[in-house]
């Protein structure tokens, strides 16, 4: 009767997300006085898991499995969780998981909270916090069905260290040809480039900075920190960034430990988007920006005196602290 | 082709949001309602399939009497028909098995929703909808073709995107990318005439369980005064960050 919680993998290795994925589990399981088990699909190797509370890790090695497919991986966890007899399951809130996880609440037959952004108030009745009305509010969710499925928000719990040794055994779930009848064809994704969905620090700029030719100073700045770049609504309507990077309701949402906001004038529905990030930083010349209202820090200034000198400062402050 | 376009009737996007009751209801005072903005990209894509291609288009609400304006706009921004599920949409489940009514019943090859509605976010109803009327389902979906029976989908992933072969019937989570934003419908004079001719239908709903309870609201706690630092000191913005934040 453990949790059980899906830890994702990327060309074999775990991403950050399944740590603290594993990480909310090993609490949750705490609280009911149980274990967790881990399911990793061709994972090249599991102890890490171990290190984040996982006492058993459910290897599952299938070539049909190497690319993200829902429907087969719901199947998968299904059998898994049936296998396990686990009546909580914990996935992330990443795209896969999210595509992934109503599939697999209906063949569970299992409650979905996603969003959820705290451990349970209670686990009888379970009870979670999660984010509703775009980040503008939390709602307390009871989960009334016998198994229980929750989706953890990104950066909301952090990892935490645990010194348990994970075992393994070999998992292989029984998939048919319904479970393929989608086919990925090609994957366009940005390599070697942090994604705001990975990234603990994200670096946005708005209208502010009057055209696409001034980005090399959020690049800049970016690159120092080791940050993913965003915009706002407008800058990736005029073209002058890509539209994956646009931030806010219509746009991505950002849960990141710090958003540096440069040049946007802080809009409801942009805020909606970053509402979740923990640290938020303004640069904006118009001390009445909305935005100085919603951060924590921030600078009065022209962005384009500020920002390279604030990317000089930061370089420095790296460089005495590597 | 028949289409049918989920439609989720939310407040819009400038909302102050309240609750009522001991914070237990979302507190509707003042608030305008909207077409869910990822409905909306959503129910422009089935508009091109029906100039282009030939489809009609079916727009369904689970709802009160209180979303049919919601159901008209759609009608005059051109959907040939409209249902609504009389009922209260409490759980993403819920809503999921009324609607899998409305597809069994009309027959739809293509079902479009929104990758979630910008009330509850829950992101449920479109998988779930899916999986309990067999068809395929492709999430966060940015780009949609079909050729008779063949669909090529984009989906938006984690830093990048993914195409994808599959068929119909199909059921998508849909979201801005499937049109321009510049390409969205504003109902004219002459649509909202139409659509006041136009047929919508109140459905009865079936008996589903709910699985999950909103059971309490919380605003977020009052935030502290920005801390202001000078554009000649930055060594301090990036002290507190270091010490402070601990973010760097
Ligand atoms: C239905 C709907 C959905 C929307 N969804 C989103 C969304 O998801 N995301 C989103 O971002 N917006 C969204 N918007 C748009 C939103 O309302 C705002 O229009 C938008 O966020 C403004 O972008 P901005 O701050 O970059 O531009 P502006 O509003 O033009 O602000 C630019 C800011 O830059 C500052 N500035 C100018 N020059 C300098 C300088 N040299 N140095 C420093 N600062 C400078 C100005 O003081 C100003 O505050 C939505 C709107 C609607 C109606």
């Amino acid at each position: 009767m453990s949790v059980l919680v899906y830890t994702e993998t990327e060309n074999g290795k775990f991403k950050k997300t399944a740590f603290e994925v594993a990480s909310y589990a090993k609490e949750v399981a705490a609280m009911m006085g149980t274990s967790v088990t881990a399911i990793a699909i061709n994972a090249e190797n599991a102890t890490e898991l171990g290190s984040y509370g996982v006492d058993k890790v459910l290897m599952v090695k299938n070539e049909k499995l190497n690319t993200f497919n829902a429907k087969a991986y719901a199947d998968t966890l299904k059998q898994a969780a049936d296998k396990e007899q686990a009546k909580v399951i914990i996935v992330s809130s990443s795209a896969d998981s999210k595509f992934m996880a109503p599939i697999l609440a209906v063949k569970l037959n299992a409650g979905y909270a996603s969003n959820v952004v705290s451990l349970p108030e209670s686990t009888s009745p379970f009870k979670v916090k999660r984010t509703a009305f775009s980040n503008k509010a939390f709602n307390i969710t009871e989960i009334t069905t016998d198994v229980k499925l929750v989706g953890v928000s990104k950066n909301s719990f952090g990892l935490k260290e645990n010194t348990a040794t994970a075992s393994e055994e070999a998992f292989a779930p029984e998939l048919n040809n319904d479970d393929f009848t989608i086919k990925v064809e090609s994957v366009d994704k940005a390599t070697g480039k942090v994604t705001i969905a990975d990234a603990d620090i994200v670096v946005s700029g708005g209208r502010g900075l009057k055209g696409p030719e001034n980005w090399n100073m959020i690049e800049n700045l970016a690159e120092v920190l080791g940050a993913a770049t965003a915009c706002s609504k407008p800058v990736s309507d005029m073209g002058w960034r890509p539209h994956s990077e646009h931030v806010g309701q219509t746009g991505k949402p950002v849960a990141s430990n710090l958003y540096i906001a440069i040049g946007i004038s802080g809009a409801i529905q942009h805020l909606a988007g970053i509402n979740a990030s923990k640290v938020k930083v303004v640069i904006n010349n118009d001390p009445e920006a909305p935005f100085f209202k919603a951060a924590d820090y921030g600078v009065v200034g022209d962005a384009f005196e500020v920002v390279p000198r604030l990317t000089e400062k930061l370089k420095e402050f790296k460089a005495n602290n590597a | 082709m028949k289409i049918l376009v989920c439609i989720s009737h939310v407040p819009d996007t400038t909302s102050k949001i309240n609750f009522t009751d001991g914070d237990t209801r979302f507190d509707t005072n003042g608030v305008q309602f909207v077409i869910n903005p990822n409905d909306e990209f959503g129910l422009t894509r089935a508009m091109w399939f029906k100039e282009k291609q030939g489809a009609s288009i079916t727009v369904v609400n689970v709802g009160g009497p209180e979303t049919e304006p919601t159901l008209r706009k759609a009608l005059a921004i051109g959907a040939d028909e409209a249902i609504r599920v009389n009922t209260e949409p409490t759980d993403g489940f819920f809503v999921a098995k009324q609607l899998a009514k409305i597809v069994a019943d009309g027959g739809f090859d293509l079902i479009i929703a929104g990758r979630e509605s910008i009330d509850y976010n829950g992101g449920m109803v479109p998988g779930m909808l899916a999986t309990l009327v067999n068809a395929n389902f492709v999430n966060t979906c940015i780009g949609l073709e079909i050729n008779d029976n063949d669909v090529t989908a984009i989906r938006e992933i984690d830093g990048g995107k993914e195409t994808l072969k599959t068929s119909l019937p199909l059921v998508i989570g849909g979201q801005k990318g499937l049109v321009e934003e510049s390409d969205l419908r504003i109902p004219n004079m002459r649509g909202i005439m139409m659509a006041r001719q136009k047929k919508l239908t109140v459905a009865e709903p079936v008996e589903a369980t709910k699985e999950t309870t909103a059971v309490k609201f919380e605003n977020p706690a009052p935030k502290g005064a920005v801390k202001l630092v000078s554009p000649d000191n930055l060594d301090e913005l990036v002290s507190l960050l270091h010490n402070e934040a601990k973010v760097i």
